[in-house]
């Protein structure tokens, strides 16, 4: 079973929220500007991500989701997502 | 270990028009996962607000119905009452709930009507732009109080829950808050318990949410939680306060 952490960064509001309840301090605000000029949260730090969905539960937003393949999958390849996602 | 997360179906895809950090998109989001959970999206009526949830038709999927300012229980009796089948719940503010709407509520709860209210309360007016609530803290700057709520000139704030609970018609009242994770969980165990003794039809319930306002306390969203949990908890504390079995 393989977890993807995915932020959905045009319906974030950048509010933080999620940063601050992160307990492996996974997640960051980032430099780049969404579609609605508000700055994104997106995982810095991905590796270290225990898919908890602490900052699911807290996002005002829905914009973070964790979707799970039965295929093991390449985690290269979902780390990558992940970075383009933020 | 891990877990999946997903948007529940109850929930539209538009982008709500919330400012960073409110807390109305996770209270949405608990009602949405309770509709899901308890199977009952097709027969579902929600009643929404004046107030910065005035456009929460958009969020849902399933029926809503706008009210005047205040009158969501009055609206929503009247569709209960013709349509017992249904599942009513109102989703109303602090400004229409406790001000303006405050008459509906205490008859409402007073009738025993078999509906649902979820009541937003963030100590401020949120959409006419951050003006003194009934349920503004002693002392809290807002735009019609800039010098702190006098409580010698307006009094203290309203505690509704306890208000309601002091009526003797059965009910459920709990009240809960959304600022961090573990809340999060109470809070929609109660939003759950609430619908379920609607289905039951056993009473009129109510679940009031301390919620944050930052663009109208002035604060970043994680000031605003952190404001909410030194300033308004002590004075709104949390659990059930009336449950139709005590009493």
């Amino acid at each position: 079973m393989a977890f993807m952490h995915v932020i959905d960064s045009d319906r974030c509001k950048g509010c933080g929220l999620c940063v601050t309840i992160c307990p492996k301090k996974v997640l960051e605000i980032s430099e780049q500007v969404n579609t609605k000029g508000y700055f994104p949260a997106f995982q810095a730090r991905p590796e270290d991500c225990i898919k908890c969905a602490l900052c699911c539960t807290m996002c005002p937003d829905v914009a973070v989701t964790i979707t799970a393949s039965e295929d093991a999958g390449d985690p290269q390849q979902a780390a990558s997502t992940e970075e383009n996602d933020g | 270990m891990g877990k999946t997360f997903a948007k529940p179906e109850a929930l539209s895809d538009q982008h709500t028009h919330y400012c960073p950090g409110c807390t109305h998109g996770v209270i949405h989001r608990l009602v949405a996962e309770v509709i899901d959970e308890l199977g009952i999206r097709g027969r579902t009526v929600g009643v929404a607000p004046v107030g910065c949830a005035v456009l929460m038709y958009n969020y849902f999927t399933f029926d809503f119905m706008e009210s005047a300012h205040g009158r969501a229980p009055a609206q929503a009796t009247g569709i209960k009452r013709v349509r017992p089948d249904l599942i009513v719940f109102t989703y109303q503010g602090d400004g229409d709930l406790a001000s303006i709407g405050m008459s509906e509520i205490v008859h409402a709860a007073n009738r025993g009507e078999k509906i649902t209210t979820i009541f937003v309360n963030n100590a401020v007016y949120g959409m006419t732009g951050g003006q003194m609530a009934p349920t503004t803290m002693p002392n809290q700057r807002t735009t019609t109080s800039p010098f702190g709520r006098n409580v010698e000139e307006v009094g203290m704030p309203i505690k509704v829950s306890e208000l309601l609970a002091s009526l003797q018609t059965d009910a459920y009242i709990a009240r809960q808050t959304v600022i961090y994770p573990k809340h999060i969980n109470r809070a929609k165990k109660a939003i759950k318990k609430a619908f379920q003794y609607q289905l039951d039809g056993r009473c009129f319930s109510f679940v009031e949410i301390v919620s944050t306002c930052p663009t109208n306390w002035g604060l970043t969203p994680v000031e605003a939680v952190k404001w909410a949990e030194e300033k308004m908890l002590p004075y709104y504390p949390l659990g059930e306060i009336k449950t139709p079995d005590k009493s």
